[in-house]
């Protein structure tokens, strides 16, 4: 019984149903990223993969095919500033960042380094995430699309391992595919069906950084993307140029 | 591990809630992690346990539950076992995953003067 004087005494036990997802100021703060580039006429790319897969690499040749294109980068990275510093000399503005012990970025991250970045003007902001094949996946960051980048000597079931993060994929680049003529026992065929049992609409396409083989398909996709953005946004951004 | 930080999360969503009600310890929280999260349980109840002093969860019991994963077909309502191909054997549409990306927090026990 409560004391009437004080308040004093048991305390009611009482329970609050939430059914909120707990990321939800997460979800939140990338809802309000992607009104960012909305707005911009920016499209966000989320670049996840594994570390060592080729997810700067295919950035940089990126950045030399656009040519003309307006794109940039932010990576991030646990310890350093590499990544960014290699898209920088790649020729397009990069900024890292440093995640100290985070495993992935998160929507605020982003943001923050937002503020630190002239971002508005580019036809492309790709976000390098964390080289892991696990938790960049559960972040919202406000992206337009998810590419998981995998190389191919990482193996063809790492789908079938990584179902969380190829499912969150709207397109996979194979990378590193000039090395395929030494590795004569990756099948892709079978990265193909563990593909298909992990994406709905599986999408795949084969790249090598070094040999330029592959990126005019690659760049037909973000073409593609560019132009689900809304036709006012893109009439604006042409009048932009 | 990203559980650490979903855990941060959760705290602090749950001090938000007491607050709110001028409550006061938690007993008891009631979490929903689905199979294709990509939140691991019991490193979950780990990061909770090394998060949780000194917080309103102190003395709070974490009840997961989990949630197997569930796609069927959008257009005919087939469903689509785990590990299958994720198109619909008859109409060929994609999958739609109907369950199984759960991070939720569904209930808070707490006290209230």
């Amino acid at each position: 019984m409560m004391c009437q004087t004080c308040g004093c005494g048991d305390a009611e036990i009482v329970a609050v149903d939430v059914h909120e997802r707990i990321l939800a100021a997460n979800d939140a703060q990338a809802r309000h990223n992607r009104e960012h580039f909305a707005g911009h006429g920016v499209v966000a790319v989320n670049v996840m993969g594994g570390p060592g897969s080729g997810k700067t690499a295919l950035l940089e040749a990126t950045a030399r095919a656009l040519g003309s294109r307006r794109m940039g980068a932010l990576a991030g990275d646990l310890a350093t500033d590499r990544d960014a510093g290699r898209l920088e000399t790649a020729g397009i503005p990069a900024l890292a960042i440093t995640t100290g012990n985070a495993c992935h970025l998160d929507a605020q991250m982003v943001h923050r380094a937002l503020h630190h970045f002239p971002w508005s003007n580019l036809d492309f902001l790709f976000i390098e995430n964390v080289g892991n094949l696990v938790c960049p996946a559960v972040y919202d960051l406000g992206q337009a699309a998810n590419v998981v980048v995998l190389s191919v000597t990482e193996g063809e079931d790492k789908p079938l391992k990584y179902p969380v993060m190829f499912r969150t994929a709207e397109l996979v680049v194979l990378t590193k595919t000039d090395l395929l003529p030494h590795l004569t026992n990756v099948d892709l065929h079978a990265l193909e069906d563990a593909l298909t049992r992990v994406m709905p609409v599986p999408a795949l396409l084969q790249v090598s950084a070094v040999t330029g083989e592959g990126l005019d398909r690659w760049l037909d996709w973000l073409e593609c993307l560019q132009r689900r953005m809304p036709v006012s946004l893109r009439a604006r951004r042409a009048g932009d140029d | 591990v990203h559980e650490y930080s979903i855990v941060q999360s959760l705290l602090e969503r749950v001090r938000h809630e007491v607050n709110a009600r001028n409550g006061g310890r938690v007993h008891r929280l009631w979490v929903r992690i689905g199979e294709l999260s990509g939140v691991e349980v019991d490193l979950l109840h780990t990061a909770f346990e090394m998060c949780r002093a000194s917080t309103v969860c102190a003395h709070a019991a974490l009840e997961v539950s989990r949630q197997d994963a569930r796609w069927e077909c959008p257009r005919c309502g087939a469903n689509i076992a785990p590990g299958e191909r994720l198109a619909c054997e008859a109409c060929g549409s994609p999958a739609r995953l109907v369950q199984g990306d759960e991070i939720m927090l569904d209930r808070i026990e707490m006290e209230v003067r």
